[in-house]
Parts: structure tokens; sequence; C-alpha cells
């Protein structure tokens, strides 16, 4: 348990000794993450297949139908 | 023929691909060349004990660390869009691109993340050989990174080592080591790398110039340059030596790109390499009938292309008409008898998925087609040309010509990477060489080209990527799928809003990016290696 303490203790003091620019790109960081995961993710990129089919058999099914045009 | 497909929709989708890729592979380059000459600086350091070395690491260091922040997780988001706009293709590449792209995840996560925090917190808080070990693991790792995400995009340009599975419809991947060691991934991997380390060598060189020019730090910008320009002629040599063998590689497995990478209209034997192009007005028909009135000027290497693609001065190189119309004679394949046969495996496909439930004997003879390595070799292989048939003679010819990259952008943008390659190769080794003289402070004129060959770096890494990906058009993986059925069926204002959004937030993170960095470039490196 020492060396989870340790590590612990080196994220922790890191972060605190960032300096001005360092904080700034972590606000960045969070905030895109925030972006992409909080509204991109969220409301725009649902995954198509699965909110249209249940089953993956019905997703084969439509993906041969998309595939063959003709 | 193409009454079900939404062009717009599929432009839209392309376009915000494109954008969210080309942004994505701004930063991706710098970190894959930054961290390993970081890490020969900081080797440098731990050798000698120098605190110049130090100081000089932990600058570039920190110029990692920006790029690195503002680009994480950019990549992300292709990944949203391959679920929610390219479903199609997703569906279909199956656990092909699952395997490479979740290794890539998870070395990602641990290698990156856990080194990186030791290289930017662990400074007098672990040995300096450990420290030396994080920087060097941390440079690997996004290495490492970028060869699964390489490979999965060779496996879209040269689809092996897999089966496809006509009841899920899915490629199940048959041969992990086809598809990690292909020729395309080999390839793709040394050149895409190495055109990182040159980048970032020239960034390097190009700031440390700037320090010259404005007579700070000089011993810091001497010895930054010393290290950069000797990495960036190493990696030039090694990006022209994979260049090479990529060139090889698209000849045999990609010809149409290769063709249009060249203009190559008409193939021919001991065919010239065109140095300097200048196209002409663009042609109103599908497919002219001479190469020659396609531009206004060109300078050209005599047999240059012929050896450039089978090592072999007399080698038939063929042309964009010869691969549309078929060379009988150079035993080339019409791509009318490709969309035949690749309509033939559509239809098979098509009457396996009907007889499920209602013909079991039906179903199990066009399964077992499936698994017929020479019906696979001579139908399904082509299977995407399929989506181009027509059963009008007339209009299935006229289709076979819409197989068929963009030309000029192919052509421009191949053209601009390989004249930007030269340039930087000269650049590294007029500094390298000014430098050791100790000449380089007087030189404004190389100095300035130095510092304005940066955003060249960046053209000609962009430039790389039009090849790669244009060049490959109309498909999404190569003879297998084209790039119009890959697509969801969602509504194209969709994909316009996420675009539009896409573009504002690249916009300010790529304003963010450049402010902070210029910022932390004139403020300088700090006396004593301290922050």
């Amino acid at each position: 348990m020492e060396w989870i303490n340790r590590v612990y203790r080196f994220y922790l003091d890191g972060f605190k000794d960032l300096p001005s620019w360092g904080r700034t790109l972590w606000i960045i960081i969070l905030l895109k993450l925030f972006i992409m995961f909080a509204i991109l993710k969220l409301f725009f990129f649902r995954d198509t297949l699965k909110n249209k089919y249940s089953t993956d058999e019905e997703r084969a099914n439509h993906v041969i139908e998309e595939l063959i045009t003709h | 023929m193409f009454e079900n497909i939404d062009f717009a929709l599929v432009n839209w989708s392309r376009a915000q691909f494109a954008l969210t890729a080309m942004f994505h592979w701004l930063f991706v380059p710098l970190t894959l060349g930054l961290g390993f000459i970081i890490a020969f600086m900081e080797s440098i350091y731990v050798r000698t004990g120098d605190p110049e070395w130090k100081r000089i690491t932990k600058f570039w260091m920190k110029l990692f660390g920006i790029n690195f922040a503002i680009g994480v997780a950019t990549g992300i988001i292709l990944e949203f869009e391959f679920g929610t706009n390219w479903s199609n293709y997703s569906w279909f590449v199956g656990d092909i691109f699952g395997a490479p792209l979740a290794i890539e995840g998870i070395m990602a996560f641990f290698l990156e993340s856990t080194f990186i925090a030791v290289m930017f917190f662990g400074w007098g808080k672990v040995s300096k050989k450990f420290h030396l070990l994080a920087t060097w693991l941390t440079a690997i790792g996004a290495n490492l990174s970028a060869l699964w995400i390489l490979v999965a995009n060779a496996w879209m340009q040269n689809p092996v080592g897999m089966k496809f599975n006509p009841e899920k419809a899915r490629n199940e991947m048959v041969n992990f080591w086809d598809v990690l060691l292909s020729e395309t991934a080999v390839n793709k991997f040394l050149h895409t790398c190495t055109s990182g380390y040159v980048l970032a060598s020239v960034f390097v060189v190009g700031i440390s110039a700037w320090f010259l020019l404005k007579k700070r730090h000089l011993l810091f910008a001497k010895r930054s340059i010393i290290i950069a320009s000797v990495f960036g002629v190493i990696s030039s040599i090694m990006l022209i030596a994979s260049g090479d063998g990529s060139a090889r590689e698209v000849a045999k497995n990609q010809p149409m790109k290769f063709a249009a990478m060249e203009s190559l209209y008409d193939g021919q034997r001991q065919a010239p390499l065109i140095a300097i192009g200048l196209f002409g007005k663009p042609h109103d028909t599908p497919m002219h009938s001479e190469s020659d009135q396609e531009f206004l000027m060109k300078i050209e290497i005599p047999n240059m292309l012929s050896y450039m693609a089978f090592l072999k001065v007399d080698a038939f190189v063929p042309g964009i008409k010869d691969l549309v119309l078929g060379n009988e004679a150079e035993s080339i394949m019409s791509y009318k008898e490709k969309i035949l046969r690749g309509y033939e495996a559509q239809q098979v496909l098509k009457a396996f998925k009907a007889a499920k439930d209602k013909h079991p004997e039906e179903y199990d003879r066009l399964k077992a087609k499936f698994d017929d390595k020479e019906w696979v070799e001579k139908y399904f292989r082509y299977f995407g040309y399929g989506n181009y048939y027509d059963p009008d003679p007339n209009q299935l010819e006229l289709n076979a010509f819409k197989i068929v990259p963009p030309i000029s952008l192919s052509f421009y943008a191949f053209h601009i990477m390989v004249a930007l390659g030269g340039h930087f190769l000269l650049l590294f080794m007029v500094m390298l060489w000014l430098t050791i003289q100790d000449k380089i402070e007087n030189k404004k004129i190389v100095l300035y080209t130095a510092l304005w060959t940066i955003p060249l770096a960046y053209v000609a890494s962009q430039a790389g990527w039009v090849v790669a990906e244009v060049g490959r058009q109309p498909w999404v993986i190569q003879d297998l799928m084209p790039t119009m059925t890959a697509v969801s069926k969602i509504d194209t204002s969709s994909v316009m809003i996420t675009f539009g959004l896409f573009t504002v937030t690249f916009v300010a993170l790529a304003i963010a990016e450049v402010r902070i960095m210029v910022k932390q470039i004139k403020n300088g490196p700090k006396e004593g290696g301290n922050d």
C-alpha cells in the first residue's frame, strides 16, 4: 500500500506545482473532454446501428442492404 | 443506379472526416518526432551532467507538452464519426479495426499517460536514469500508438489477412500477422513516422534559428540545431527510403493511385517521372486522349517512374486509361470486367440473404462460395466495384470512369510533398554544416529560411495525408467498399452542424496552441533548467 500512497503523492505534488501554462493546458484539456463527451458524444454522435437495431442480425441485414445498391 | 445514394450526405461526411483527421494530424507528427529529439537531448544531459543540456531538454519538453495537451484526444472524435457517420463501414470492417485500435488505446493509456507524468512531474523526484527511461518510453509509446492506427489504415488501403463472413456481413481477421506485417502497413508506418521526425526536426531547427536571429540563448540554439539537424538528416534519408518502398507498394497494390499521383493517363515502358508539372485547362471529357494535353509545362526525369515503380527502367507503368479500359497486352483487367465480377459477388450475397430460413440447401451452397478461395479471388475481391454496375452497357462503361480519384489534387499533393522533402534535407545539411563551422549566426537568409520552413513542414505533412487518402478514392476499403456505401443514412443537417461545431472548436484549439506556444518560445529556456 505504501507504493500506492507514493504514486498518489507524486501525482498530487505534480499537479500542485504546475506552472501557470500547465494549469492553462489542463483547463483546455478538461474543457475539450467536456465538449467531446458531454456534448458531441451525447447529442450528436450516437452509434447509428446500435440505436436503430436491437440485434446483430438486424444490423447485418441492414448493412447488406446498404452494400448492395442493385 | 446511384439513386439510393445521398451524395450531399456523403460529401459532408467526407468533409467532416477530412477536417477532423487533418486537424488531428497537425499535432501527431510533432509528438512523434519531438519525443525522440527530447530523449536524445536528455540522454546527453544524463551522460555529461552539463546543466545546459537539462535546460535545453526542459524547454523542448515544455513545447512537447503544449502540443500533446492540445492535440490529445482529438483522434477520439474520429472514432465517434466511425460509429455515427460511417456505421456501414464500421460494421463491415468488423474486428480488423477493433483489435489494433484496442491495442492502441491500452498502449497509449499505459505508456504515454504513465510516463508522460514522470517526464513532467518527475524532475528531482525520481533518479536521472529513471526520468530518462520515462522520456524514452513516452517517445516509443507515442510511436507504437501510431503503429496500430497506421496498421488499421493500411488494411483499408490493402485489405489482407481477413475473411468475409456473409452471415454477419463482416470481415473477420484470420491472420493477425498478415494484417500487421503487410507491405502496406510496414511502409506506411515507416514513412509516416519518419515524416513526423522530419517535421519535428524542422520545428526545432526553425525555432532555434529564431533565437539566433534575436541573438538570444545562442548556445542553447546551436546545440538544438545540431541535434535536430542530425536527426533530421537521418530521418530524411529514412523518409526517402520508406517513400521509395511506399511508391513500389502503391504501384503494385493501388495502381490507380500511383497513376493519379503522376497524372499518367497512357501507360508506357520507360515511363518518365514528372519532377515539376503545371496543369492547363481541365478537360471536359471523362478521359481525354493525350496526357500531354493536360500540362502547361512539365520537367521530366527519363525512365524514372518505371524504375521507381518496378526497379526496371523498361517496366510498363499502367496509366489511368489502361486501368479503366483494360490492357490485354499487359494483362490488365478492365474496370468493366471488375464491375461485372463485383456485381456477381453482390448478387450471391443478396441470394444468400434471401435463402436464409427458406432454402437451407441453397443457403449452404451460397455460403460455401465465401469459403472458396478461388471464388473469393475471382469475384469477391472486386465486391465494391459491383456498386458501379448498370444494366445499360453504355452507362456501365461511363460508370467505370467514376472509379478514378481526383487527379490534379493527387498530383499536386504528391509533388509538393516530394519537393518539400528535398528542401528539408538540404536545409538540415546546410544548418548542420554552418553550425559546426560556427558561422550560422551571421547567415540571416538561412536562418529566416529555417524559420519559415516550419509551416512548410506542416504543408508537406498534410499533403502526404492527401496523397494517401484522396489518391485512393473512391474507395474507403480498396476494391471492397466505395465511400458512398460506407456512410450511414443520417440527416445531412446533423453532419453540417457538427462540421460547424468542429470548425469552431478546432480553430479555438489551434489559436490556443499557437498563443501558448509562442508565449513560451518568447520566454525562452529558463536559466538553470528550472520552470
